[in-house]
């Protein structure tokens, strides 16, 4: 344990860089696809709901390492195939892709929840004072429905740190794919998968804490 | 001319929700200063008449003119106005994130009607009048039903609104607080304020309308003044209505 932490430690934790890299992107685009489908949802159209609801429908019905696959290698041999184009992802940009269409599938359901479960009376009352719907939206009836939803983002932001290792299968220079190779060299899988697992849950540990802190904060002096 | 006073225009009102005829070509003027009380049994309509009046519930067909605006003419500025409708609801709906002040002051600062200053200064007033100047910086969960109720009337006047819908306003309080309620509605009504009030409260019906309406199954049987209406009922449904609620 000892040999592989000093040999190949730094190398670990630079892959553990590459993780929160990824997932940071991730999230960041998934909560952008998770707000405008999640709003989609809500608002009184039609055709909005009907592609919200298939983009959810779709996501949650396929395996985030199809989609992986599907991404990475799938679309660049079809753009090949029909329009002769030499496009190529990066296996962070496929990876990138992957995790925010998947966390915003999940994001776009704790939106469209969190804003349903809030009493049609608040938009009512705002929409009776001669506020707009959005403007309803954004000073009533979000504020309330987002605290309601900070404990179940914080969740979907866990599992995407954790979906960034199906990325592996990639090439992306995560944490799993770097275990694999550490264990490759040394044959020492228990150890190294071990050291992983720890890396894993320490900052899934402190991401925990900053988002209890965060909770704390904005129910501060409220009821 | 009498018609000039027209502040409420309702001609042949339907409303259907689904296969459901809830409004049934109701017509209805309104008049400037005027204390309208609308009766009836549950479910004959008489909330959905009101939420058409300021569009929250859309008209199936007929007209409703406020003022000069066509409320269910989809390029009427709806938003616009509201402004000048007040409504208050029957569970109160006080915005739940923000304190009392607050959910005065949202609406006209958010719509430009005043600065910050002269809304605050505005709402302390109207606060004051409903009695709850002390509860400024109190949430609505920590109010009992009858101070949400006034502060709820109070966020509606502080758009001063020209026109005041009350949906069932003293349903959802204890008995003990509805007093409270309707002696603001009281005031206001002495004040000349224009006002559509669907209640069960015969009481404030028989004392403070102007006119009472009597709607059942999405018509007006019966309208008349509290006097003709409830020591003179003609319709044998208004007579037994009375009998049951009296």
């Amino acid at each position: 344990m000892v040999q592989i932490l000093s040999m190949y430690g730094p190398m670990l934790l630079a892959a553990m860089g590459q993780t929160l890299l990824l997932a940071l992107c991730g999230l960041i685009f998934g909560s952008v696809l998770g707000i405008i489908f999640g709003l989609s949802s809500v608002v009184d159209n039609k055709i909005s709901k009907t592609i919200a609801a298939i983009y959810v429908h779709i996501i949650r019905g396929v395996p985030m390492i199809v989609l992986a696959f599907f991404v990475f290698y799938g679309v660049p041999y079809g753009l090949k195939t029909i329009f002769g184009s030499k496009f190529t992802f990066t296996a962070l940009q496929a990876g990138t892709v992957c995790l925010a269409v998947n966390c915003g599938a999940y994001m776009s359901e704790i939106i469209r929840a969190g804003i349903q479960a809030i009493d049609p009376g608040q938009m009512e009352a705002a929409r009776s004072l001669g506020l707009s719907y959005w403007r309803s939206m954004f000073r009533v009836v979000l504020p309330q429905a987002i605290k309601n939803m900070i404990p179940s983002i914080v969740n979907q932001f866990i599992i995407t740190l954790k979906d960034t290792s199906i990325l592996s299968v990639i090439g992306f220079p995560e944490l799993v794919n770097k275990a694999q190779n550490v264990i490759a060299i040394t044959f020492k899988s228990f150890q190294t998968w071990s050291i992983v697992a720890v890396m894993y849950l320490v900052v899934i540990l402190i991401l925990q804490q900053v988002a209890n802190m965060l909770e704390r904060r904005l129910n501060r002096g409220r009821k | 001319m009498a018609e000039n006073n027209v502040k409420i225009h309702v001609e042949n009102l339907k409303k259907k929700f689904g296969n459901n005829d809830v409004l049934n070509g109701i017509s209805v003027d309104i008049h400037l200063g005027e204390v309208v009380c609308v009766i009836g049994p549950s479910g004959s309509g008489k909330s959905t008449f009101l939420r058409c009046l300021n569009g929250l519930e859309s008209a199936s067909s007929g007209e409703i003119l406020v003022g000069e605006h066509r409320i269910n003419d989809k390029k009427t500025n709806i938003n616009k106005v509201r402004e000048n409708i007040g409504m208050v609801f029957q569970h109160f709906n006080l915005f739940a994130n923000m304190n009392v002040i607050d959910n005065l002051m949202l609406a006209p600062v958010d719509l430009k009607k005043a600065t910050k200053e002269e809304a605050r200064e505005t709402a302390m007033k109207l606060l004051e009048t409903v009695g709850l100047a002390d509860k400024a910086e109190s949430f609505p969960s920590q109010l009992s039903g009858g101070q949400k109720q006034r502060v709820a009337i109070a966020r509606a006047l502080a758009m001063s609104p020209d026109i005041m819908l009350f949906d069932e306003p003293t349903s959802a309080l204890d008995p003990e607080m509805v007093g409270e309620v309707l002696a603001v509605m009281k005031d206001l009504a002495k004040n000349g304020m224009t006002m559509v009030v669907v209640t069960h409260e015969m009481g404030f019906a028989r004392e403070v309308a102007d006119r009472v309406l009597f709607i059942d199954e999405g018509v007006v049987l019966e309208e008349g003044t509290p006097d003709e209406i409830f020591t003179n009922p003609k319709h044998p449904r208004t007579i037994d209505f009375l009998n049951k609620v009296l």
